[in-house]
């Protein structure tokens, strides 16, 4: 009898391959099969289908239907090719124009009563058509936002499968049932939600410089004091202080958001696209794959990529297990990680910012002249030592937060010491990170934080006055090579904040305080 | 005699008239084994044939020929096998089923080949 083919997407992490699913319907008994390595959910697609189409309008042929998922080596997994199958059994079955039918990409899951759900991984999974050189598509309505955002590509969003049915040319009418989707979270949301205002903060005028230098290099944070100084505050607000996503950097966080199985973080989208840095704070009882990325069989991407391009935000940091903590610092140095996985690997974008709070030592009573503390020495080096010297190697700004002291609060109160706001301070960033844009323009780094040693030192030169004090304590052995290199990074930055051409004696002392002690929580 | 046996009976007899219009030299009728019945056996271009009749006076539950089952077809071999060893027939069989609609005194059938 007649074959006819639709096509879908099988996604592994971001990358996928185009899958042909034939559809034969032959003069046998009625059964349906399903071959071409299926997985379970994909497996049980074969009965949302056939109640999907019976509930449509349409009485799926009483012979034996066999669907064939092509390449047959791939492994295929989700409810995603529910209505590719769907489309094509009736195409096969002459419901349908099957030349239509092959010339559209189809995702979508189906319900029991004909209704299309949202899937997740849209977006990638249009790129991967897009790239085989399909221009059409046919995507659940909720996902519709979504996939709009793949340029040059015609996107229909249907409700049901009789829609689509519609669409490639059957007679049936809609059936008259309402169908009640529920659209796929944020999509209504046209606002973007108000973010966390570093106003708020009292008193660590000191941290917020340091956080405005952070947004501007790029530069991963440290911060040691007790609790109540106000260091997860200000680690909420550095997401606020960050531009918007640049459209490349945006499709790809929304990509990666796609595919993972979480809702998204409400009122952080704009029509579907991720513009603002998402901002991840998991616990410190989280697992290296939920971090780096794990997945049974298929690879899943870890918190680390959902934080791509944003903030990752580590909570009392020495808490984290010591793998989790190590397995930081491959993706930190190359902004990507694979996960491998039974079913394959996949290679995530992980380009974050980190952001790691620690107390000074585990009663957390250990500043200003320490007098509470009861730690001994040897319980405040085993929790100091939980951050590695390589860790913290990679780490620009180590800053020690005090408390704030009542002078400052009842400053506060009284409302006289202007504070700048997130959205000044933006602007501030945005700025600095032109200037450095600008100047970076011909290298494949964009912010400071990313430049190596090697050519800080050689391109980007800076007046031996200027760097005096710098290199008399690294003769003195009172600095190492790495810790050289942060504070002229450090410099730079603050150059940059402040609109110079390149940094003063001033900023290199500015930049020397940021980076702080090479153990920050040893150095009382 | 039950309304749905006299049903069976009905669709089974117009299942024979179709088959001997297409030139199917009907053998034997409902032959019973140990494993269980053939509704027809037929021999058609020296091939024996074993044909399933099954038969529907609606469409409310579904297609007849759903009503076959796995464990349907695995009978349906064992008992032709035991015909053919019982009656020294073949070595070229086939298995055939035929799905009669009975609605308002109209006839209509659905035959489908070599089905297992």
């Amino acid at each position: 009898m007649l074959v006819s083919k639709s096509y879908a997407v099988s996604l592994l992490g971001l990358a996928g391959t185009v899958i042909e699913i034939e559809a034969e319907i032959s003069s046998n008994l009625p059964n349906f099969v399903l071959v071409g390595l299926p997985d379970a959910s994909l497996s049980e697609s074969k009965d949302r289908v056939r109640s999907a189409a019976n509930n449509s309008g349409f009485a799926l042929p009483g012979r034996r239907i066999t669907v064939n998922l092509s390449p047959a080596s791939v492994p295929k997994h989700g409810s995603g090719f529910d209505l590719a199958i769907a489309v094509a059994v009736l195409a096969a079955s002459g419901e349908l124009n099957a030349k239509s039918v092959s010339d559209w990409v189809h995702l979508g899951e189906l319900g029991l009563d004909g209704s299309l759900r949202p899937i997740g991984g849209i977006l990638p999974s249009l790129l991967v058509a897009q790239q085989a050189g399909f221009s059409q598509a046919v995507v659940p309505k909720a996902n519709l936002a979504e996939a709009q955002l793949v340029a040059g590509l015609r996107v229909v969003g249907a409700d049901c499968l009789a829609e689509v049915a519609e669409l490639h040319g059957a007679e049936h009418k809609k059936t008259e049932r309402r169908f009640s989707v529920r659209s796929g979270p944020a999509n209504k949301q046209v606002e973007l939600m108000p973010e966390l205002d570093v106003s708020d903060v009292i008193g660590q005028d000191v941290a917020v410089q340091a956080l405005t230098v952070a947004a501007a290099g790029g530069h991963h944070l440290l911060m040691v004091g007790p609790p109540g100084a106000g260091k997860t505050m200000l680690a909420e607000r550095l997401p606020g202080l960050l531009p918007d996503l640049q459209m490349t950097e945006a499709l790809e966080t929304t990509a990666v958001m796609s595919i993972s199985s979480r809702r998204r973080q409400p009122g952080a989208s704009l029509n579907g696209l991720l513009v603002r840095p998402p901002f991840e704070a998991p616990h410190h009882t989280s697992s290296v794959s939920s971090l780096v990325g794990g997945g049974l069989g298929v690879p899943r991407p870890g918190l680390i990529s959902l934080a791509n391009h944003g903030v990752l935000f580590l909570d009392e940091a020495p808490e984290f297990s010591q793998p989790v903590l190590e397995a930081l610092r491959q993706p930190l140095e190359s902004g990507e990680v694979l996960v491998n996985r039974s079913s394959g690997s996949a290679r995530f974008p992980a380009r974050f910012q980190l952001v790691l709070a620690a107390n000074p030592c585990p009663c957390g009573k250990s500043h200003g002249r320490a007098a509470e503390c009861k730690c001994t020495s040897q319980q405040k080096i085993k929790y100091s030592s939980k951050l590695s010297g390589p860790l913290l190697d990679r780490i620009d700004i180590r800053l020690l937060i005090e408390p704030a002291n009542p002078a400052q609060i009842a400053m506060a109160r009284e409302g006289s010491g202007a504070r700048q706001t997130s959205k000044e301070l933006r602007q501030v960033v945005l700025a600095a990170r032109q200037r450095s844009g600008a100047r970076l323009a011909q290298t494949p780094w964009a912010l400071n934080a990313q430049v190596p040693g090697p050519y800080l030192r050689r391109n980007m030169s800076i007046e031996p006055s200027s760097r005096l004090a710098l290199d008399r304590m690294l003769e003195l052995g009172k600095l190492s090579m790495r810790g050289y290199d942060r504070c002229l990074r450090l410099a730079w930055t603050l150059a940059d904040l402040e609109a110079e051409d390149r940094p003063s004696k001033d900023h290199i002392a500015r930049a020397s305080f940021l980076r702080g002690a090479d153990n920050p929580m040893e150095a009382r | 005699m039950t309304f749905k046996q006299n049903l069976g009976i009905q669709g089974e007899n117009a299942a024979v008239d179709y088959l001997e219009a297409l030139g199917y030299q009907i053998i034997t009728r409902n032959w019973r084994c140990r494993f269980g019945e053939v509704d027809i056996v037929a021999l058609h271009n020296s091939q024996t044939v074993f044909v399933e009749v099954k038969t529907r006076s609606g469409a409310g539950f579904g297609h007849p020929f759903e009503a076959i089952t796995s464990s349907k077809v695995r009978a349906m071999r064992k008992t032709a096998n035991a015909y053919c060893v019982a009656n020294r027939a073949g070595p070229s069989i086939r298995l055939d089923a035929i799905a009669v609609y009975l609605l308002h005194g109209k006839i209509s059938i659905e035959h489908l080949k070599q089905v297992f």
